[in-house]
C-alpha cells in the first residue's frame, strides 16, 4: 500500500492571474494538443465519480452535431460539501475560464453554469465577474456562459437530471446510454464538469500537464478541494494532495476522538476508526467530491445514519422502484430495530435490499445509498441495535 | 436497411437490428423477462427496474427495455443476482401497494399480481406495509374514471399515455422521493382537471389504481325491476373485442354471441347503435352539404368550415379545453350513443307504447368517456336522461361471466327490432376513418347520384393506422340541386389519437391547411382501441379490431346509411327529414368552453 504524507497545495485559491493572458496562450494550441495535455494531466472528474476529464472532451467533440455544450456543474448538494460555493465565490474567472477552454475544444457556442438553488446569493456578482470575463474573451472566442438556476433539488446534480431541469422539466435523470458526450442538454453532445474540474482544467492549461501529475499517485493525479466539517477544530475549505492515508489526515484534522470519518458525503462511505490506517483517499481508495466528515465518540452511528436516509428518502426523484421504495424500507427498517419491532437480523434483510438498490437503480443516488447503509451497519451494527 | 448487431442471452445466439433493446431481443427467442413500465405503445421509462438483467462487463444490472444492443453483447436474464434483485424489487412495490386483492375491480387481471405470484415463495411481507402511512384518499368525483393512488405502482404508463398519445397531460408526477405520486394540477380531482376521460390511461395502467366507474350493480337492478323495460344498444367496436375478455383470440367478431348473451342476461330489447351510426350519418352528411352550400352558393360568412366530427366525447372534451374558439366548427350532431338514447324514450317508446319514464337505456361502448358524455345536462332531450348507464366493454364481459354463460357455445341470435338495423357504414364507425368513410359513401351519392367511386366502396386511403390521413374527393357528374360543387375538390383529414388531432387543429389554426371535413377519433386507432376496450391493447391488437371491422363491414348486405331501412322508416315516420325540426330537437346539440388547465 502507497500512500502519500498529507501536504496542503495552494494552486487554485492563491494565485492571482491574468485569465485572459491564459486563455490567449492557451488558444494558440491546437484542440487536439489541448485535449492531450488534459488527457496527459491525468485529471479525473472532481464531482466523485472521478471519469477522465481529458476523455470526455474528447468524446464530445468527436461527436458529429450541428451544436455543442458546455455546462458548468454548481449544483454543489452533496451533504457536507461547500468547496464549489468557495471556489465561485473566490475565483470565478478561473471557472469560467475552464468552460471557456472546455468550449473552444469542443466547438460549443454556448455554456452554461447551473447553479444551486441556494447559492442565489452568490448570484449578483457571478453575473458581474461573468460580464467582465465576457468583455475580456470578446475578440478570444465566440462564447457565452448563460448562468442557470437549480431550485433546491439535490437529483439535478445528477448529470441528466440537471439537463431535464434545465429544458424545464421536472428534474429526473434518464435511461444511460445515450450518455452526455453523445445527447446531453437538449440531446447535443454536452460536457458537464464539476465546478473544481474546470478550475483544475485551466490551471493544466496554465502551467502544464506535469505540474498537476507531480502531485497524488498514479490512480489520483493532483490535488484536491476538500470540504472538512464535523468534530474537527478546524473546520474548513482545505486543497490537499490525493491518495493520503485516513490516518494522516485525521492525525492533521481530527480532535484526538475521531471514531469516524464519512467520506464523500452520505452518498459516501464511513470508514471507522479501525480502517484508518488502510485507508487511501483516492480513486484507488475511497474517493470523495470533497467531503470529510469527521465523528468523535460523542455521536450516535444510528443517528448519522437516519439522518442520511431521511435525506435520501426526500431527495430521491422518486421514479425508479429500488430508489423510491428502498430508501423508506431502510429507513422505517433501522427504526423498527431500533425499538425492537423487529429482530436484529433484520439488519441482513436490510442490507440485501441495499445492494439491491446498487444494483438495479437507475442512477447514481439510489446506487450509493448502499454506500453509507453497509459501511455504517457493517461497521457499528450495535449501535444500530442497542 | 439497419446493421444487424449479434448479441448472446442465456448462451443462446441472436441477431437483432441496431438500435433495439436488450428486452427486444429477448422477447424475439421467447425468453420472457418480465415487465411492468414497459408499454408498446409508450416511450421507454426504465422505471420500474423489474426488467433488470445482467450484461457481462457492467458493474450493476441493466434494465433490458433501456438498453440498446451492442456487438458481441452477452446477457444473461435469469441468474441468482437477477433472481434476487427482481424479488426484492416486487417485494418493494407490494410493500408501498395496497394489495388488498379480493376487494378490488382488478383482481386477477393485475400484472402486479401476476408478478407476485410468479416471485413470491414465502407467505409473508419482507418489508414493512408503506400504506397506512400514506392518507391516500380515493378520487372518485368523475363519472368515467377513478383513482385509487393507494394501488399506483408509480411506472408512469398513464402519465406518458395522457402525454404522448393525447397530448392532454392531465396526469403528471408531483412531489418526489416518498412523496412522489401521480396527481393532477393542483391536486385537482380527475373530474376538474382538462381530463378527457379517454380512459386510455385506464387501459394501460397495470394495476386497480385507474379504473371506470362501474355500473355493473345499477344495471342488474333494473334488469331484475319488473316494472323496467331495460333497451340495450351495442357500439360497433365493441363486437370485434368483447370476445378477448371471455378467452377468445384478438380481433374475433362476436357480434352474434354478443346478441345472445344479452338476451339471455336479461335485457328487454338488444339493439344496436350501428343503427344510429347510419343515422348520424344521414344528419352530419347533411350538416356538412348544408354549410358548402351555405358558404359556397350563399356566401354566408358565418358559416364554419371546416365541419369536425362530434361522434367521440373524448375530442369534445378536448377541444372544448384545448380550442374553444372552434366549437362552431364541431358538427352539431350527437354521438350515436345519445341520438339513440334520445330515440330510445321517444320513438321507440311510441313504436312500443311504454311509457318512457320505465325505460331504462344502457349502452355497450368501447368508451369511458361515453359514461361523462351520458351524463352532460345537454343529453336529456326526451326529458329524461337519454343514456341512464354507460357499460364498458369490459364491464360486459364481466356481466356475462356474473351470468354464467358459456359465451364461446352461445349460438348467434340477431338484434331486435326497431332500431336493430345496420349497414357496413355504420359498422365502419368504429375505426378510425369510418365516420368519413360512411358520410362520403353517402354524401358522394347524395350530389351525384352515383356510389363513390372506390372499388368496392373501400374508401382506403382513410383508413389504417397512420396518424393523420389527408385524402381529397373530387366531385363531378352532379346531379342539378348540387351543381355548385361541380369540379370542387372535398378535402378531408381523418386523425386519430388526440396528439393527432392536436397536430390538425393547430394546422387548421395557422391557416396552413384548408380542410372541408375533419374527422376525429380521441383514441388511436379509433374506438376499436378505446379505453374501455378488453386489456391488453396495443398496435398490433388494434390492427387485429380493425381488420375484424371492416370484415363485418365487407359482410353487410348494406354498406350505405341511406339504404338502412329502419333509417328511411324513422324518417318517413317520425324525424321528417335529415337536420329537420324534429332531428334538431333530438339529434343535436351544443358545447361550452372549458378552462385550459
Amino acid at each position: 500500500m502507497t500512500y502519500n504524507k498529507l501536504k496542503r497545495i495552494d494552486l487554485i485559491f492563491h494565485e492571482d492571474c491574468d485569465c485572459s493572458q491564459v486563455l490567449e496562450k492557451t488558444f494558440s494550441k491546437s484542440n487536439d494538443e489541448i485535449i492531450n495535455d488534459i488527457l496527459e494531466s491525468g485529471l479525473k472528474g472532481r464531482g466523485g465519480a472521478g471519469f477522465p476529464t481529458g476523455l470526455k472532451w474528447k468524446f464530445t467533440a468527436e461527436q458529429p452535431a450541428d451544436e455543442r455544450f458546455v455546462i458548468c456543474n454548481a449544483d454543489e448538494g452533496e451533504p457536507g460539501t461547500f468547496k464549489d460555493r468557495e471556489i465561485l465565490f473566490k475565483v470565478p474567472s478561473k471557472v469560467f475560464s475552464g468552460m471557456a477552454v472546455c468550449a473552444k475544444v469542443i466547438g460549443a457556442k454556448k455554456g452554461y453554469i447551473y447553479l444551486r438553488g441556494e447559492y442565489r446569493f452568490l448570484l449578483p456578482q457571478l453575473s458581474k465577474a461573468l460580464d467582465v470575463f465576457h468583455k475580456e474573451i470578446k475578440d478570444l472566442l465566440d462564447f457565452e456562459i448563460i448562468i442557470q438556476m437549480g431550485s433546491g433539488a439535490y437529483i439535478c446534480g445528477e448529470e441528466s437530471a440537471l439537463f431535464e431541469s434545465m429544458e424545464g422539466k421536472r428534474g429526473e435523470p434518464r435511461n444511460k446510454p445515450p450518455y452526455p458526450t453523445v445527447a446531453g442538454f437538449r440531446d447535443k453532445p454536452t460536457v458537464i464538469n464539476n465546478v473544481e474540474t474546470l478550475v483544475y482544467a485551466f490551471m493544466i492549461c496554465k502551467h502544464g500537464p506535469t505540474k498537476f501529475k507531480e502531485l497524488g499517485t498514479s490512480d489520483s493525479r493532483g490535488s484536491k478541494v476538500f470540504s472538512i466539517s464535523g468534530d474537527t477544530p478546524i473546520a474548513g475549505i482545505y486543497e490537499l494532495e490525493l491518495g493520503m492515508s485516513l490516518d494522516h489526515f485525521v492525525e492533521e484534522f481530527g480532535d484526538g476522538d475521531t471514531k469516524a470519518v464519512q467520506v464523500g458525503g452520505a452518498a459516501g462511505f464511513c470508514v471507522p476508526r479501525k480502517k484508518f490506517r488502510d485507508t487511501i483517499i483516492g480513486f484507488e481508495g475511497v474517493p470523495t467530491g470533497g467531503s470529510m466528515k469527521v465523528f468523535n465518540s460523542s455521536r450516535s452511528m444510528y443517528n448519522v445514519l437516519h439522518n442520511y436516509l431521511e435525506f435520501f428518502e426526500e431527495e430521491s426523484c422518486g421514479q425508479c422502484t429500488p430508489c423510491r421504495v428502498g430508501c423508506q424500507q431502510l429507513i422505517k427498517g433501522i427504526e423498527a430495530v431500533k425499538k425492537g419491532e423487529q429482530k436484529a437480523a433484520y439488519l441482513d434483510q436490510l442490507l440485501k435490499l441495499s445492494e439491491t438498490m446498487k444494483q438495479a437503480s437507475k442512477c447514481g443516488l439510489g446506487q450509493s445509498v448502499a454506500n453509507s447503509f453497509s459501511s455504517i451497519v457493517e461497521n457499528f451494527r450495535e449501535e444500530m441495535i442497542y | 436497411m439497419a446493421k444487424n448487431i449479434n448479441i448472446k442471452i442465456d448462451g443462446v445466439d441472436v441477431q437483432v437490428e441496431e438500435g433495439r433493446t436488450i428486452l427486444d431481443a429477448a422477447r424475439a427467442i421467447n425468453v420472457n423477462v418480465p415487465t411492468l413500465c414497459y408499454h408498446e405503445d409508450l416511450c421507454v421509462a426504465g422505471n420500474c427496474r423489474v426488467c433488470v438483467v445482467e450484461v457481462a462487463g457492467a458493474k450493476a444490472l441493466v434494465a433490458s427495455c433501456a438498453m440498446p444492443v451492442s456487438e458481441g453483447m452477452e446477457v444473461l436474464t435469469n441468474t441468482l443476482k437477477v433472481r434476487a434483485a427482481r424479488k426484492n424489487i416486487i417485494e418493494l412495490l407490494l410493500s408501498e401497494h395496497n394489495a388488498d386483492c379480493t376487494n378490488c375491480y382488478k383482481n386477477k387481471q393485475c400484472e402486479l399480481q401476476d408478478l407476485a405470484s410468479e416471485y413470491k415463495t414465502s407467505g409473508e411481507q419482507i418489508y414493512l406495509d408503506l400504506v397506512p402511512l400514506k392518507n391516500y384518499t380515493i378520487d372518485d368525483f368523475s363519472p368515467s374514471i377513478i383513482k385509487d393512488d393507494s394501488k399506483c405502482i408509480r411506472c408512469q404508463r398513464c402519465v406518458r399515455t395522457c402525454e404522448e398519445l393525447q397530448h392532454v397531460s392531465a396526469l403528471g408526477v408531483a412531489y418526489k422521493g416518498d412523496k412522489m405520486k401521480i396527481s393532477t394540477f393542483f391536486e385537482n380531482s380527475m373530474f376538474d382537471v382538462v381530463c378527457t376521460n379517454c380512459g386510455q390511461c385506464i387501459n394501460r395502467c397495470p394495476t386497480g389504481s385507474l379504473i371506470e366507474r362501474n355500473y355493473v350493480d345499477e344495471v342488474w337492478e333494473a334488469i331484475y325491476d319488473e316494472k323496467k323495460h331495460v333497451v340495450v344498444q351495442t357500439a360497433p367496436a365493441t363486437r370485434v373485442a368483447l370476445g378477448e375478455d371471455l378467452g377468445l383470440e384478438h380481433g374475433r367478431v362476436v357480434t352474434g354471441k354478443m346478441v345472445a348473451a344479452l338476451k339471455r342476461v336479461g335485457f328487454d330489447s338488444v339493439l344496436d347503435t350501428d343503427f344510429t351510426a347510419d343515422l348520424t350519418i344521414m344528419e352530419e352528411g347533411t350538416e356538412l352539404l348544408t354549410r358548402l352550400k351555405k358558404a359556397l352558393v350563399d356566401k354566408d360568412p358565418t358559416v364554419k368550415l371546416p365541419m369536425a366530427t362530434s361522434c367521440s366525447p373524448g375530442w369534445i372534451k378536448f377541444i372544448e379545453h384545448t380550442f374553444p374558439e372552434y366549437l362552431d366548427n364541431l358538427s352539431t350532431c350527437k354521438s350515436p350513443q345519445q341520438m339513440f338514447g334520445a330515440l330510445a324514450k321517444t320513438y321507440y317508446a311510441q313504436k312500443r307504447g311504454l311509457d318512457p319514464e320505465n325505460i331504462v337505456s344502457v349502452s355497450i361502448m368501447p368508451c369511458v368517456a361515453k359514461k361523462f358524455e351520458a351524463d352532460r345536462p345537454e343529453m336529456r332531450s326526451s326529458g329524461y336522461k337519454d343514456v341512464d348507464y354507460v357499460l364498458t366493454t369490459r364491464e360486459l364481459a364481466r356481466m356475462i361471466k356474473q351470468a354464467g354463460l358459456d359465451f364461446n357455445s352461445l349460438p348467434d341470435d340477431n338484434y331486435d327490432s326497431i332500431m336493430g338495423e345496420s349497414t357496413g357504414a355504420g359498422v365502419i364507425f368504429g375505426a378510425t376513418g369510418g365516420v368519413m368513410e360512411a358520410a362520403l359513401r353517402t354524401a358522394y351519392e347524395i350530389v351525384t347520384g352515383r356510389e363513390v367511386p372506390f372499388e368496392n366502396l373501400n374508401i382506403t386511403p382513410v383508413r389504417g393506422m397512420d396518424g393523420v390521413k389527408e385524402a381529397t374527393v373530387k366531385i363531378e357528374g352532379t346531379l342539378p340541386d348540387w351543381n355548385f360543387l361541380e369540379g370542387a375538390e372535398l378535402k378531408t383529414v381523418t386523425a386519430h389519437g388526440l396528439t393527432n388531432a392536436k397536430s390538425v387543429m393547430e394546422k387548421v389554426k395557422s391557416g396552413e391547411a384548408d380542410y372541408h371535413f375533419i374527422e376525429i377519433m380521441a383514441c388511436p386507432g379509433g374506438c376499436i382501441g378505446g379505453g374501455g376496450q378488453p386489456i391488453p391493447t396495443n398496435m398490433e391488437v388494434r390492427k387485429k379490431r380493425t381488420e375484424a371491422i371492416y370484415m363485418e363491414d365487407t359482410g353487410k348486405p348494406l354498406r350505405k346509411s341511406h339504404e338502412n331501412p329502419e333509417v328511411v322508416t324513422i324518417y318517413k315516420e317520425f324525424l321528417g327529414e335529415p337536420c329537420g325540426h324534429k332531428s334538431h330537437e333530438l339529434l343535436h346539440t351544443h358545447y361550452k368552453a372549458r378552462n385550459r388547465y
